[in-house]
């Protein structure tokens, strides 16, 4: 167990950036939910179990009366898509940490994500307790944060219309954080140029899957200008 | 609550149960030992960038620019956010004083 205790106390320092955005994030998922009447016991559930930041904006949507089991899977689908790649640049790291690795993929939010790719692992710490100590530090943060939405909304109503903009917000800090250490940023451009297309051709409601389609399509195009210039995460 | 407990419940597991596939879909096409295709490879390493910028514009997309306030409290927020993460790299922050700014506008000013 002493290998767990450093490498929680290694990876906390590591954890912080997440530590503050997932509280603020969390906050606004636990406001949004309690505005529905739910409880923060449910929103904490809900951290819990599904453990996405955009899935579970998304998902407030959802409980409404005469919600189809068939959309809720399928938006979900499609918001989370983009985790089928992130899956595909963790591969071997994964496969080499045993049974933790099913908490591994379970945890594999955009954050997570980042902070796995982006971080070198300490000398002096076991590698696969490291990241392990990584993804359950940012989801205990995530439940603190949703704990606190949902309870704050209870004894301390406020009108809180806009809130939901924290997560546009958090997707544009990851977009300027990426651009700004991108060697090339033609793949960003190709996102939000395909997407922008795509919104005016089939509107909000329907322009995630296209989108997906166009950019892989146009990733393709330039594969030979972009291959070797588009870092890894290992 | 607009639906009642049981549904609720079945909601997030629906929910909860899409997500952990769609994370662990590539384990189980490539298990261990098993070779990345070149290609998919490429992709995986692409396809993060592109999709980050899709869900920019996904956040947005009710946002009208042909009615009032004609997305300007979003389009404001939006700058604001990118300016204070240039500026001091600090995520709180950034996503912090950006969703009050846009609470405010809303709330206040448009």
């Amino acid at each position: 167990m002493s290998g767990y205790r450093i490498a929680f106390e290694k990876a906390f320092p590591y954890t912080i950036p997440v530590l503050t955005g997932y509280l603020f994030i969390g906050i606004a998922f636990g406001v949004m939910y309690a505005e529905k009447g739910y409880s923060a016991w449910w929103a904490v559930l809900m951290s819990l179990l599904v453990y996405a930041g955009s899935g579970q904006f998304l998902a407030v949507n959802f409980f409404v009366p005469g919600i189809s089991f068939l959309q809720v899977i399928f938006m979900t689908l499609m918001i989370n898509i983009r985790h089928i790649f992130y899956g595909l640049s963790l591969l071997e790291k994964f496969h080499k940490m045993g049974k933790k690795r099913w908490y591994m993929i379970f945890g594999l939010t955009d954050e997570t994500y980042s902070l796995l790719c982006t971080t070198k692992v300490p000398e002096d710490v076991e590698e696969d307790k490291f990241l392990f100590a990584v993804a359950l530090l940012d989801q205990i943060y995530w439940l603190i944060g949703s704990a606190i939405g949902g309870i704050l909304k209870s004894v301390l109503p406020f009108n809180a219309e806009g809130i939901e903009f924290a997560m546009t917000a958090l997707f544009v800090v990851i977009f300027t954080e990426q651009w700004l250490n991108a060697k090339n940023r033609i793949p960003a451009v190709i996102g939000v140029i395909s997407s922008l297309l795509c919104l005016q051709v089939f509107g909000g409601a329907s322009f995630v899957f296209p989108t997906m389609i166009l950019s892989v399509l146009m990733l393709f195009t330039m594969r030979k200008r972009l291959e070797g210039e588009v870092e890894t995460c290992r | 609550m607009p639906v009642n407990a049981v549904t609720s419940l079945l909601i997030i597991l629906a929910v909860a149960a899409t997500t952990f596939a769609t994370r662990a879909i590539p384990f189980f096409i490539f298990p261990k030992g098993k070779a990345i295709p070149k290609t998919v490879e490429y992709l995986g390493r692409v396809l993060t960038p592109a999709v980050i910028g899709m869900l920019v514009v996904y956040c947005l997309r009710d946002t009208s620019v042909t009615a009032a306030p004609y997305g300007i409290p979003e389009a404001i927020s939006v700058l604001a956010v990118v300016v204070f993460h240039v500026w001091k790299r600090n995520n709180l922050l950034s996503i912090g004083a950006g969703t009050l700014l846009y609470m405010f506008l809303v709330q206040a000013v448009f």
